[in-house]
């Protein structure tokens, strides 16, 4: 196995913020004797990420995981921990570093807003040192590929949500970045313009080989993208691994869908596993996974079944449940 | 991974400074029509020149009507191309984290600004000269032609004013990490700008001590010193340049310490 492209050991960032109750007398207590609590956003985080994987990072809203992102590019310097990317320590902001990695944030924009998105790339080439013929070669290359044509000669004012993240994509990818932090890339847009944002990201990970760790509440973009998820609630990390696993560590059982061909007492299922519900002739179970296999045997050999689907419970409903279930 | 064509430094200098300039030029010209009200608002030499022509100051601060007139005239160009609105666009950025992006690119941001600065300049030229147009047709008497060696040394003067008050204005933007309010002291700014500079009145009309606390502040060299020396007054060159590169000296270390300072306290407060 190669070094890994991203590392972070006992990463830790607390937040001194002012507490404030409020009302008139919670203002005056405010102004006269103004007193502060330490938020812990993220509590000593261990991962590492090898070159080119693409990483689902997953978390409810204030999990930290903003938080981590702008630690790992640089903009927040950690409380405690050691981070390193691309052979870097992200808060130093060497060149080195900064020609390697963008971050690319859904409710953030670097292009010029009243001007069309080539004037923003012409800097942003100038900028990375990137010689003017090799720019117009990558800006061409990347706006296929994000299917961006005459928009970029529109003021960015002018743009739709989907074509402008296109265009903060393709500025954020003109210095070709080995590292790609993305923050809720597809953050407010429609089905069709986050599937193509998806396949966009998918294709560039295969073109380019470059590492990427995204962050979002869409779990479609997980999905289709992440072979691995980190998954983090109260800034500590939960789960590190593939979504099969962490599916069935939330779910330790399957769900078992039957269709009979005729209508059966409740009683008649008790023993198979859990009946979530039974009407008519449809029955829908929940059966531990170790037990799997022989339970689905047993019913088929039991009763007359015309159809039999076995299934996860929706990840989203898991991750969901786990974060009620903890507070 | 990436593979990169890379330019040499003094190559990529330019390329970033012709960049920035064109957009930023571009930017402006968008908002053309706000930057000449802009310049509208920009005429309080004029008026001083106004009230100071129905008085008896003129002779009283040792000038002729025509050479005050011209020296009101010049320091309303001086205070046209010398404008600096830095501490309030840097705020907003750093409060609603628009300097984040900018801290990820391999540019010191501060650059960015500068640029915005000589494009909104640019973009004041015609403006400028329309307002000097109308003023001499108005009044002929003040129409003067300084020489190209005086005209060559005012632009040079100007533009160094210029650098000095960006410099006096990173240094107020940077207390926007701690205080958030870093405007505020920009207003607090404004009164020593306005009386000691020269702006509403030459320093020769002030009392003698004033004149002498007015020239231990680098604001006569901001307006006084680049007016005198387009209005073609009698003016020690070599003392105003050193003058000014003397503060700008004084000023740049420490916007940069501040800089480092600040940043590090807006990584750690959450960018």
């Amino acid at each position: 196995m190669s070094a890994p492209i991203v590392l972070a050991e006992g990463l830790s960032k607390s937040f001194r913020v002012a507490d404030k109750q409020p009302g008139l007398s919670g203002t005056m207590r405010h102004l006269l004797r103004r007193t502060y609590r330490e938020v812990e956003a993220v509590r000593e985080l261990n991962f590492t990420i090898q070159p080119g994987e693409v990483v689902g990072f997953l978390g409810p809203n204030g999990a930290g995981k903003t938080t981590t992102l702008k630690m790992l590019s640089g903009l927040i310097h950690p409380s405690a921990g050691r981070v390193a990317v691309a052979g870097c320590l992200p808060q130093k902001r060497q060149e080195r570093f900064l020609q390697q990695i963008t971050l690319v944030m859904g409710n953030r924009q670097q292009l010029i807003w009243d001007l069309p998105p080539l004037d923003s790339l012409r800097v942003n080439a100038a900028v990375y040192g990137i010689d003017p013929i090799e720019a117009k070669r990558r800006i061409n290359d990347l706006a296929e590929m994000l299917e961006l044509g005459e928009e970029l000669q529109r003021p960015v004012r002018k743009l739709s949500l989907g074509q402008r993240m296109k265009a903060e994509l393709l500025a954020a990818l003109l210095h070709q970045p080995a590292v790609l932090f993305l923050d809720e890339p597809t953050l407010g847009l429609d089905v069709n313009a986050q599937a193509r944002v998806r396949d966009f990201l998918a294709d560039y990970n295969r073109r380019t080989g470059a590492t990427v760790l995204l962050t979002s509440h869409y779990m479609g973009d997980i999905t289709a993208l992440c072979e691995r998820v980190l998954l983090i609630h109260q800034g500590r990390l939960f789960h590190d691994g593939s979504l099969d696993e962490l599916t069935s560590r939330l779910a330790p059982c399957r769900e078992v869908r039957l269709e009979l061909r005729q209508v059966h007492p409740r009683e008649a299922f008790e023993g198979f596993g859990t009946i979530e519900a039974h009407q008519g002739h449809q029955v829908r179970l929940l059966i531990p996974r170790e037990q799997l296999t022989q339970q689905v045997g047993l019913l088929l050999s039991r009763f007359e079944v015309v159809d039999l689907e076995v299934s996860d419970p929706p990840i989203e409903e898991l991750i969901g449940g786990l974060f009620r279930q903890q507070g | 991974m990436a593979r990169r064509s890379a330019l040499k430094p003094v190559q990529r200098a330019l390329r970033i400074a012709a960049a920035l300039l064109s957009s930023q030029y571009a930017y402006m010209l968008e908002y053309r029509a706000e930057i000449a009200l802009w310049a509208l608002s920009g005429v309080l030499p004029l008026i001083m020149l106004a009230v100071w022509q129905g008085s008896d100051g003129a002779a009283a601060a040792g000038f002729t009507p025509q050479r005050l007139g011209r020296y009101f005239l010049a320091a309303f160009v001086v205070r046209q191309f010398s404008v600096v609105w830095l501490i309030h666009v840097f705020e907003e950025d750093a409060l609603q984290g628009k300097l984040s992006p900018q801290l990820l690119q391999p540019l010191q941001p501060l650059w960015r600004y500068l640029a915005a600065h000589v494009a909104e300049q640019a973009t004041r030229v015609p403006f400028v000269a329309l307002m000097l147009a109308a003023v001499f047709v108005l009044k002929p008497g003040l129409l003067w032609l300084p020489s190209a060696g005086q005209l060559l040394l005012g632009i040079m003067a100007i533009q160094a004013a210029f650098v000095l008050r960006f410099l006096l204005q990173t240094l107020v933007a940077m207390l926007c990490f701690w205080s958030e309010r870093a405007a505020a002291l920009d207003r607090l700014l404004l009164i020593p700008y306005l009386f000691l500079s020269g702006l509403v009145a030459p320093l020769e009309s002030f009392p003698p001590a004033v004149r002498r606390i007015a020239e231990c502040t680098p604001f006569p060299a901001m307006v006084s010193f680049p007016a005198k020396l387009l209005a073609g007054e009698s003016v020690d060159v070599g003392t105003g340049f050193l003058n000014l590169a003397l503060w700008c000296a004084v000023l740049f270390p420490l916007s940069r310490l501040l800089w480092r300072a600040g940043v590090r306290r807006y990584s750690a407060m959450g960018a």
